[in-house]
């Protein structure tokens, strides 16, 4: 468990009126920013949410706090700042649903675990029906839902009118038939996160290195020996790889193969306007989905490209479709402008779940093929790696997400169930 | 936009006028084949971050299957080539090399030779 005074100082009303009373000088530096020390017992490659919280719940369920996270780049930069912040837990299949809701229930007391303010915003989330094939498959996850006691319901369409009132319900193309609601699903600061986790693991001790690539893994007699780094050498007694789109490339180091592909992602915002929808949106037959930031900009995810790319930009006519598809929905946003566009590079597995799974090179653990989903489960997919890494065998959260289902043939097959490449 | 010369019809493609379709050169795995082979065959792909080829159907064109060399870090197009072929032509090898001397192709020549079409 995390000591009760952090290093970094905790924060409350009674240290910003201490501050505001010396002109904020007292603050300290959120994480430290160490040398990387000759070995660890564990290390986990990728600063991301995922990483992050994969070493935070290995500190705190754990005990195990003698952790390096190595980061290419800088904390939270890769697909953790690149997403559209979206947080629910509606799935259709068990292990699923068990999984994200862990990680939406841990979302709800996130704040105040790190002390650090994520700005979780359980404002709902709603998934349009607009195809009869939708309303028979979001009824059934209502009801998988129930069943798994994730909370969702079944609203008609005069619901959604009041709880959007920018909607138009008519089509005529996609007229809207319904949605599957989620209450306690919305939004939460995506950098903050990272922050929050990075801030409590250097609070434990652990030394995140930023701007350290890794670029070669050792292993001896099928054990995993050492990372080398733009950094120099490391030792480890397990490695955990959490690098989302660049899982192929850490694998193959490795010296395995992951059924994996990257491929571009691709999200939008508008310029800033008043508040107008206080719900998280999507709409999934035409493939765009949208919420209101705190700062006012309409946040607006769209779909992948069916390529391989590494390049963290996608296709222009995939903006096209998803904004000529959400001004049929919302007609008032066709004359907002938009300020940024922006891609990532998400891991999609042959079934679209993630793989939380040891591999064929003892002692070294992989967390990947979130594909275009990952953020909701930052804190679910930190938990359960955690015990996986701890114990060597996966607890009951990780169980079903092992590798070994794509040769048994037992997937988790979320794709066709949620219509979407979410 | 990706644009592609699809190697039948001929036509300079636009990205919306295909359809992707993966990794090519994909050997399919026979009644002998262990669980690991089939395993590989279906899922384990190579997802370079480089040079790919890779399968494209001229879905709004001719509608045929052609396969394309591409690069996945940069987006340049290295050629494109007819799906008949087992092994990617001497010429994309070549188109490849010119840009990238380091890059070794992961099969051999007696492989390409063995198996190339008559033409």
């Amino acid at each position: 468990m995390p000591s009760d005074a952090p290093r970094s100082g905790r924060y409350s009303v009674f240290a910003i009126a201490r501050e505001a009373l010396r002109q904020h000088s007292g603050w300290k530096r959120a994480w430290a920013s160490p040398e990387p020390r000759g070995r660890y017992k564990v290390i986990v490659i990728g600063a991301g949410g995922h990483g992050l919280a994969t070493a935070y719940y290995l500190g705190r369920n754990f005990g195990i706090t003698d952790v390096a996270v190595l980061e290419k780049g800088w904390l939270g930069g890769g697909n953790t700042g690149r997403n559209t912040t979206i947080i629910r837990s509606n799935y259709l299949q068990d292990p699923s649903a068990a999984l994200y809701e862990k990680a939406r229930s841990l979302y709800e007391t996130l704040s105040q675990e790190l002390n650090y303010n994520i700005m979780f915003s359980p404002r709902g989330l709603i998934m349009l029906a607009q195809t009869e094939h939708e309303v028979r498959g979001y009824r059934r996850t209502v009801h998988a839902n129930n069943l798994q006691g994730v909370a969702t319901e079944w609203i008609e369409p005069a619901r959604v009118k009041e709880l959007v009132p920018i909607i138009n319900l008519d089509g005529p193309r996609y007229p809207v038939l319904g949605g599957l609601y989620q209450a306690r699903g919305g939004t939460a600061r995506h950098d903050a996160v990272a922050w929050g986790y990075a801030r409590a693991c250097s609070d434990m001790g652990m030394h995140i290195i930023q701007n350290c690539e890794v670029i070669g893994i050792e292993t001896e007699c099928g054990q995993v020996r050492a990372v080398n780094t733009s950094k120099g050498r490391i030792g480890c007694e397990k490695l955990a790889i959490v690098v989302a789109g660049h899982s192929s490339q850490l694998a193959e180091m490795a010296g395995f193969r992951l059924p994996i592909e990257s491929v571009a992602l691709q999200a939008l915002v508008s310029e800033p306007i008043k508040p107008c929808m206080d719900v998280v949106v999507m709409a999934n037959t035409v493939h765009g989905y949208m919420s209101q930031s705190d700062k006012g900009e309409m946040v607006i995810g769209g779909g992948t490209d069916g390529f391989n790319n590494f390049t963290q930009r996608g296709s222009w006519h995939h903006v096209e479709e998803t904004v000529r598809a959400l001004i049929e929905t919302f007609p008032m946003i066709s004359r907002l402008k938009m300020l940024r566009q922006w891609g990532g590079i998400v891991d999609m597995t042959g079934d679209r779940s993630p793989i939380l799974s040891a591999t064929p090179v003892g002692g070294i653990f992989v967390n990947c093929g979130w594909g275009t989903g990952g953020f909701k489960a930052i804190p679910g997919s930190g938990w359960a790696m955690a015990e996986l890494i701890a114990k060597g065998t996966p607890g009951p959260l990780a169980a079903e997400f092992g590798l070994n289902r794509f040769r048994e043939g037992r997937f988790i097959d979320e794709s066709v169930a949620a219509g979407v490449a979410h | 936009m990706l644009i592609l010369t699809c190697p039948y019809c001929g036509v300079q493609a636009e990205e919306t006028e295909l359809h992707p379709g993966g990794e090519a050169h994909l050997k399919r795995v026979g009644p002998d084949g262990s669980d690991e082979d089939f395993e590989a065959y279906l899922f384990a792909r190579k997802n370079p971050k480089g040079v790919h080829f890779e399968r494209w159907r001229h879905a709004y064109g001719c509608g045929k299957w052609f396969l394309a060399a591409r690069c996945t870090a940069s987006l340049q197009v290295f050629g494109t080539y007819k799906a008949q072929n087992p092994y990617p032509p001497a010429e994309i090898v070549d188109a490849i090399r010119a840009h990238r001397p380091d890059w070794q192709p992961d099969w051999t020549v007696q492989h390409a030779q063995a198996e190339s079409p008559a033409e």
